[in-house]
């Protein structure tokens, strides 16, 4: 699918959420109007293991296949990732704030197991920046990359195998715990980030690999 | 403003502002981009030789 198109489905999808969560969605009797962050804060979580899960399928890609670009693919990925994961954080803190009374809550599993993900993808870059470029540090952040993906199943099923009842669980084994209008707004709110996700990420991978021909071709001119 | 709504509008406003910040810097660096491929353009023109006279 070309940029446009995705951007101007993003754009669409980000209008029809907007409506749903703001006109359609029932307000919630315990939390009232803030319980509407968790139309975005969710999928901005979602979509951010998500980011995470595609750098690391690409980190695999690299070094299974071989193949030309995935390490650039899995670079880019993670960078949505850890910008997904900010305003995770963020759009969460401020939650917790009108919710719980508090800006962060060191004893809630889910929240210490989302950061120490966040930090451990934010290292990614520490490492990739720190090694000469070249086949030794696409292996090197290929490797790490796959070791942070067992983070993502640990950091989801946190709210579950977690004592506290501070972080409510909102999808159960007997399914999502909401009304029909809250369901349909939340994947619609999930869909919009998603192609926000995939818009972002062909804009940068787009950049990228232009920066890179461009190194190319001036060291060629250089010769 | 009752202070629910206050940190609704703040959450969302977050997110936006957010991915403003990044589109204008994925912006500067395209413009970076442009411009790097404008100098190497300049430069190739200055490159070529002279057309031989007759």
């Amino acid at each position: 699918m070309s940029l446009p198109a995705l951007a101007g489905i993003t754009a669409g999808l980000f209008a029809l959420a907007i409506a749903l969560i703001f006109f359609y969605a029932p307000t919630d009797a315990d939390q009232g109007l803030s319980q509407r962050i968790f139309y975005f804060h969710v999928p901005i979580a979602l979509t951010s293991y998500a980011c995470f899960g595609w750098g690391a399928w690409k980190a695999l890609l690299h070094l299974w296949k071989r193949r030309e670009g995935s390490d650039l693919e899995s670079y880019v990925a993670i960078h949505q990732g850890v910008i997904f994961g900010s305003l995770t954080l963020l759009t969460g803190s401020i939650w917790a704030r009108i919710s719980w009374g508090v800006w962060w809550v060191w004893s809630d599993d889910q929240l210490v197991l989302f950061l120490i993900l966040f930090l451990f993808y934010c290292a990614y870059f520490m490492l990739r920046y720190s090694v000469e470029p070249g086949l030794q540090r696409e292996n090197m952040c290929a490797v790490y990359a796959l070791f942070g993906v067992v983070l993502i199943p640990i950091s989801f099923l946190a709210i579950r195998i977690s004592r506290s009842i501070i972080h409510p669980e909102v999808f159960t084994s007997r399914g999502p715990q909401m009304t029909h209008s809250q369901f349909l707004t939340f994947c619609v709110a999930w869909a919009a980030m998603l192609f926000l996700f995939a818009t972002l990420y062909g804009i940068e991978l787009a950049g990228k690999r232009l920066d890179v021909k461009l190194r190319e071709l001036r060291e060629l001119l250089a010769v | 403003m009752t202070p629910s709504e206050k940190y609704t509008a703040a959450a969302y406003l977050v997110v936006f502002v957010g991915v403003l910040a990044y589109v204008l810097i994925i912006a500067s660096k395209l413009q970076r981009l442009q411009r790097q491929v404008a100098e190497m353009v300049e430069h190739l023109r200055e490159r070529e030789p002279e057309p031989a006279d007759g």
